[in-house]
């Protein structure tokens, strides 16, 4: 049996590894500033530390260390608040915002990395202990962070919904996407701009799940988020009417989005648009239901 | 702790060449000669007050924030 310092050492570093490999700058372009990564690795590793001491201080009948666990949870809806806090304070100055339902989105991912740093942690000691091999450990600790990553890995839109190219027209000063009003453009430059650099397109929900997920707003500002972030935004703050906007079709559910990008590609619009996240705060499921089955048909 | 008020979605200027269509209020009105005239007021105005031009078809054009 190895010993205990290098048991609660394995779980340490696997913990630790578990939460670096979920930390990098991802679709949503967060965090992607070296403070960041310090202040998110050093909570990784502390909530690693306290997952790698759990099963140790159990086995030598010290029950007070399930205390600690409670601690660490308590840590990690600090983490929570901490990154709602701190992206809410930025949201002012953002010319897209991220929206209420995208920042509780990433401020729950979060959370939830520190317990996965916590877990993997946690059932490497574990393994070890029952293995009696470290090797045994490491290997239990990789498998678990890949499960685990897999686990809470969000939907994507191409999951819920078709992408298609749309066209943008006026009819007098109304903007439209297809048939879709979108707003009422008054100046003519305004409405040549847009005609010119704007580029639209046309999100067709799968089923009737995605027909309500999409009928959020949060998810629909989500959207214009990352094509704004990724495609960049022709637009000042002065500038309302170039503003991207994503408006629902009544009728059918579909939603239209129209955009003025630093780089109107239509084709990159239509990728970025279906690798967005489907929030958890905006994702539903009547059809999970009985009567939400009985009146889709 | 100070808290900032802002106005949402509330005209903040009406900008016509035909005064016959607009009531005299307590928003401001800019009259003038021409559509040319009246395009070039509604977009000096859109980017000092951040407010979007809205066309009315009638000749109105009015500035919202949204």
């Amino acid at each position: 049996m190895p010993k205990v310092e290098y048991v609660i050492l394995t779980g340490f570093v696997l913990g630790t590894v578990a939460r670096f490999y979920l930390l990098r700058v991802d679709y949503r372009q967060y965090p992607s500033y070296p403070q960041g990564y310090a202040i998110h690795l050093t909570l990784g590793a502390i909530a690693a530390g306290l997952g790698a001491v759990a099963v140790p201080a159990l086995l030598e009948k010290e029950y007070s260390a399930i205390t600690f666990l409670a601690l660490a949870v308590q840590q990690f809806r600090e983490v929570r608040n901490m990154e709602r806090e701190s992206l809410e304070r930025m949201e002012k100055h953002e010319l897209v915002k991220r929206g209420e339902a995208y920042i509780d989105d990433i401020a729950k991912k979060f959370e939830s990395r520190n317990y996965v740093a916590m877990v993997t942690a946690l059932l490497t000691t574990l393994a070890v202990y029952a293995s009696k091999m470290l090797m045994v450990g490491v290997i239990t600790g990789l498998i678990v962070l890949l499960v685990m990553r897999l686990l809470i890995r969000p939907k994507c839109l191409q999951e819920i919904a078709e992408v298609r190219p749309a066209r943008i027209h006026f009819e007098g000063s109304l903007a439209l996407v297809d048939d879709v009003v979108m707003m009422n453009v008054g100046l003519k430059s305004a409405r040549e701009k847009l005609l010119e650099k704007g580029i639209a397109a046309m999100i067709i929900p799968r089923d009737d799940n995605a027909r309500v997920t999409l009928a959020n707003s949060g998810q629909r500002q989500a959207i214009l988020y990352d094509l704004s972030v990724i495609l960049g935004i022709r637009r000042e703050t002065d500038e309302p009417e170039f503003i991207p906007l994503a408006k629902r079709d009544p009728d059918n559910g579909n939603i239209a989005v129209l955009i003025m990008p630093v780089e109107p590609d239509i084709e990159c619009m239509i990728e970025v648009i279906k690798r967005v996240s489907v929030l958890e705060s905006s994702k539903r499921q009547p059809l999970d239901t009985y009567i939400g089955r009985k009146a889709a048909d | 702790m100070m808290s900032e008020v802002t106005l949402n979605k509330c005209i903040l200027a009406v900008v016509t060449t035909n005064p016959g269509k607009v009531s005299s209020g307590s928003i401001p009105t800019f009259y003038c000669e021409s559509d040319e005239e009246l395009e070039r007021i509604a977009s000096l105005l859109t980017r000092i007050t951040n407010g979007m031009v809205h066309d009315l078809g009638n000749g109105v054009y009015i500035l919202v924030r949204h």
